[in-house]
């Protein structure tokens, strides 16, 4: 299984702040690895750093064989990543077509990715002409994952999907995002260790600014003393 | 199921908006002879036209990159000189029409080409330096007012003369209005008409709407974010100075002829609710109907032109005591 991305090292600095310290993840094809760690370990940090927003000062992160040290967001992007903040970043005053349209990278993306869009969240469809402001949280969620289906992304960077959503929901999502991985990797933030043991099939645990842990989710699940040491909300 | 929500309060600010065009009627029903209130109703389009040729740029800038472009209205004087400049160059024989086309689309290029040197040349380095752009801005607007004085000398320049056609007069209700000051009103209802459509119907005016709210979103789905903040820079820039190019046959272009323009367009754009392109379009409107009101009661009654800029800045309070955010802004 060949690795789509390659985190070696990163440190990143966010303004003076040293907050990366030595972050590596590897990401192989068509599945999905998991961030874990406490709150303010640096996960969507990370995130931010392989899309080029707060892009690291030392380290490579290699996708597919190229280096995307020094390049910017906008050519991260077209090189087939897609991006699913923490905050959703839906275009509150654009309807929901608008918000999917927006992500084209090519005409006619959204044409292609529709029917798949709908079937994976057939609540879209009947909200398509609704503003993306007026959408539920659940909604939204749904909406911001859609808009990084558009175009052929190869990886996807989905930051903590199911913040803030009831459970039905989010066994909904669960199954959502379980789909995708038959033509992305993704690479997931999640806080809620249930849904990331359910979902990932490799993990990295992240804590202070260091990625101190990874392997496979059976691994860890084997291992209370891990779970208890980096992730109980102690 | 359909929204609602949202298009309500749009809907309740046109209203607004409509009924107050009413009361101005009225009030010009009630002082003038129809004869006058023809005319004023007409100035008052025409004056709103050329003040929304300039506030467009300016707000659309605003919403998306958050600096308020103060040399805006030495975009609109540059106009005027650009089509001074391209009806001189021309030879002898070309037909005023031909001249006077040229200098409109001539003005429109310079003053866009002009705009894109601006943002990437002297925009970029101070994006996130509000103090810096204020200043930085009306540096420019300085220096391009010195420049043209230095260049064409501080008297300005007689008024281009227009295309025959439009240098008629004709007759509403028994008042006199002239052709040309329709053809205003007619460009700049067919730009408000084309920047809406922009706004609303391309993928360029999507990415607008989209980078208002949050430009780095844009710019993670793969979209140059740069290029499209040069662009729309330019594009306002080419619209202001096509509207002081089409001021030029009456006003002529002199060093500051801007100014004034530019303080009125600040006083629309709050009005209609700073980064609102809708707000800025009918602020417009509403400012140049209340001005030329103001400025006929004026001149009847106390035989000076005073009210007409006092009229503006009394709306401008009136409107913000009522809605902090403007006509058409948003909380
Ligand atoms: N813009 C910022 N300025 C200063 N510190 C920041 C900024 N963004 C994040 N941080 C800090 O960086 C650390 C990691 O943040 P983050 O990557 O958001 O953590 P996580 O996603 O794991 O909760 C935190 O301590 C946070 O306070
Ligand atoms: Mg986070």
């Amino acid at each position: 299984m060949s690795a789509v991305l390659t985190v070696q090292d990163i440190h990143t600095f966010i303004g003076q702040f040293h907050i990366l310290e030595g972050v590596t993840v590897e990401v192989p094809d068509h599945s999905i690895t998991a961030l874990l760690g406490r709150n303010g370990a640096g996960k969507t940090t990370t995130l931010r750093s392989i899309m080029g927003l707060n892009p690291p000062a030392r380290g490579q992160i290699q996708y597919r064989g190229q280096a995307l040290n020094g390049r910017k967001p906008y050519d991260i992007a077209q090189l087939g990543l897609g991006y699913v903040p923490d905050y959703r970043a839906i275009f509150r005053q654009l309807t929901v077509e608008e918000n999917l349209k927006i992500a084209e990278r090519r005409p006619g993306d959204l044409d292609r990715k529709r029917q798949f869009i709908f079937e994976i969240f057939p609540d879209l469809e009947k909200l398509y002409q609704w503003p993306g402001g007026q959408l539920s949280g659940g909604q939204q969620q749904m909406l911001a994952i859609a808009r990084a289906l558009v175009p052929d992304n190869s990886l996807l960077l989905i930051d903590e999907p199911s913040e803030g959503l009831a459970p039905v929901i989010i066994e909904g999502m669960m199954a959502a995002i379980r789909r995708l991985t038959a033509q992305a990797a993704v690479l997931l933030v999640e806080q809620n260790f249930r849904v990331a043991s359910q979902l990932a099939d490799r993990y990295v645990i992240i804590e202070d600014g260091r990625s101190v842990h990874s392997g496979t989710m059976p691994d860890l699940l084997a291992s209370p003393a891990l779970i208890q040491k980096y992730l109980s909300a102690a | 199921m359909r929204p609602t929500l949202r298009v309500n309060v749009f809907r309740q600010s046109l209203i607004v908006s409509g009924l107050f065009v009413l009361g101005l009627l009225v009030v010009n029903l009630a002082v003038f002879k129809p004869s006058t209130v023809a005319v004023v109703m007409l100035s008052g389009l025409y004056q709103g036209m050329l003040f929304f040729l300039i506030a467009a740029g300016m707000s659309i800038v605003f919403g998306l990159l958050d600096v308020l472009n103060l040399a805006q209205g030495a975009f609109f004087m540059l106009g005027a000189y650009a089509g001074f400049a391209i009806y001189g160059a021309l030879p002898a024989g070309t037909p005023i029409e031909a001249r006077f086309l040229a200098a409109l689309l001539g003005a429109a290029v310079t003053g866009g080409l002009a705009g894109a040197l601006m943002e990437v040349g002297l925009l970029r380095p101070l994006y996130a330096r509000p103090v810096y752009q204020i200043v930085m801005t009306l540096g420019l607007s300085t220096a391009l007012n010195e420049m043209v004085r230095a260049i064409y000398g501080p008297a300005g320049l007689v008024p281009i003369e227009e295309p025959p056609a439009l240098a008629t007069t004709f007759t509403v209700l028994g008042g006199q209005f002239e052709t040309y000051r329709v053809f205003i009103i007619v460009v700049g209802a067919a730009l408000m008409l084309g920047i809406s459509l922009l706004l609303q119907r391309t993928r360029l005016g999507i990415i607008i709407r989209a980078g208002v709210q949050d430009s780095e979103m844009v710019q993670a789905l793969g979209i140059n974010v740069r290029r499209i903040f040069t662009l729309v820079f330019a594009l306002g820039t080419a619209v202001a100075a096509l509207g002081g190019m089409t001021a030029a046959p009456f006003l002529g272009a002199y060093p500051g002829m801007g100014t004034d323009f530019l303080l009125v367009a600040i006083i629309v754009i709050v009005i209609g609710g700073m980064s609102s392109y809708e707000g800025t379009a009918v602020a417009s409107l509403l400012v140049g109907l209340t001005r030329a009101t103001a400025e006929q009661i004026s001149l009847q009654y106390f035989n000076t032109p005073i009210l007409a800029s006092v009229s503006i800045l009394l709306f401008m309070v009136a409107v913000l005591l009522v809605r902090p955010t403007g006509l058409f802004g948003r909380e």
